[in-house]
């Protein structure tokens, strides 16, 4: 979904490199899970945990009534499946945010290892912290 | 009799080139409508912030009742308020555009007409509003 942009306007060289990579569809699928999720779940979470709770607009829950939250089974499935899907949103995103909006184009290999990369131990850590909340 | 081809053979300077205009590192700077796109670009780096901070949160939850006191002290001072009210704007601005851009995205047609793009963006935030009620009640009761 909501991908018109990315891809459109390459140099034919970056265009054959790409249909190379056959696994562009799937990161794509990735990058747009990741796109929805995130739409939807962030704003909320980030305006009550980030602003309304620190700034004292709204009484946030004691810890009990977090930790309970969070370690719900389905509290850490949405947490997974959000740090997961969100991770490699940014992943993708922002590797065409180097190539298309800051002209990075010698760089090709080193930034997809370290987007994806950085995503996929993000996500890995994600799911070992929820795995361990008691 | 003696060969005037050299050695080295001498290559016209005619050879094709593709012309290709530099393209500025600033060019999304001229315009409002390149703007708007490089900020949707850059929300993903706030994306990524809130995934830190979640995990840092989980971390404090998981080390206990003073361990998370101490987070949730920390999340008071200034900087990172003023940190959290920047990602919170572009987190709403990637919400925003990603919406409004499903319908492009997608192309639904019904009885072979497309259907309008009202249709597809409004479900998105009565879906938005629905889930930001039920996340805010299941933190708030």
């Amino acid at each position: 979904m909501a991908r018109d942009i990315h891809g459109g306007g390459l140099a034919p060289s970056a265009v054959r490199e790409m249909a190379k990579r056959s696994n562009e569809p799937f990161l794509w699928a990735l990058f747009s899970a990741g796109g929805v999720v995130a739409a939807f779940l962030i704003p909320v979470l980030l305006f009550l945990h980030g602003l309304a709770f620190p700034l004292k607009w709204l009484q946030p829950p004691t810890y009990q009534r977090e930790l309970a939250l969070v370690s719900h089974p389905l509290g850490r499935l949405v947490l997974f499946i959000l740090c997961f899907l969100s991770l490699f949103h940014w992943a993708h995103r922002f590797r065409y945010t180097l190539y298309d909006g800051l002209q990075i184009k010698h760089l090709n290999e080193v930034i997809f290892f370290l987007c994806y990369g950085g995503a996929v131990v993000g996500t890995a850590l994600a799911g070992y912290m929820l795995w361990r909340i008691p | 009799m003696e060969s005037e081809v050299s050695e080295t053979p001498i290559y016209t300077p005619y050879h094709p080139r593709w012309y290709r205009a530099r393209v500025s590192t600033y060019w999304w700077s001229r315009r409002w409508a390149y703007l708007k796109f490089i900020l949707r670009e850059l929300s993903s780096i706030f994306v990524a912030y809130f995934v830190v901070l979640t995990l840092l949160q989980i971390r404090a939850l998981t080390q206990g009742p003073d361990a998370y006191a101490r987070f949730q002290e920390r999340l008071k001072a200034p900087v990172l308020v003023a940190l959290n009210a920047l990602a919170f704007f572009f987190v709403l601005f990637h919400a925003v555009t990603w919406f409004n851009l499903a319908p492009k995205a997608m192309n639904l047609r019904m009885r072979g007409k497309r259907v309008p793009d009202l249709l597809i963006v409004l479900p998105n935030y009565v879906a938005w509003l629905a889930i930001s009620t039920v996340v805010a009640w299941l933190l708030l009761r």
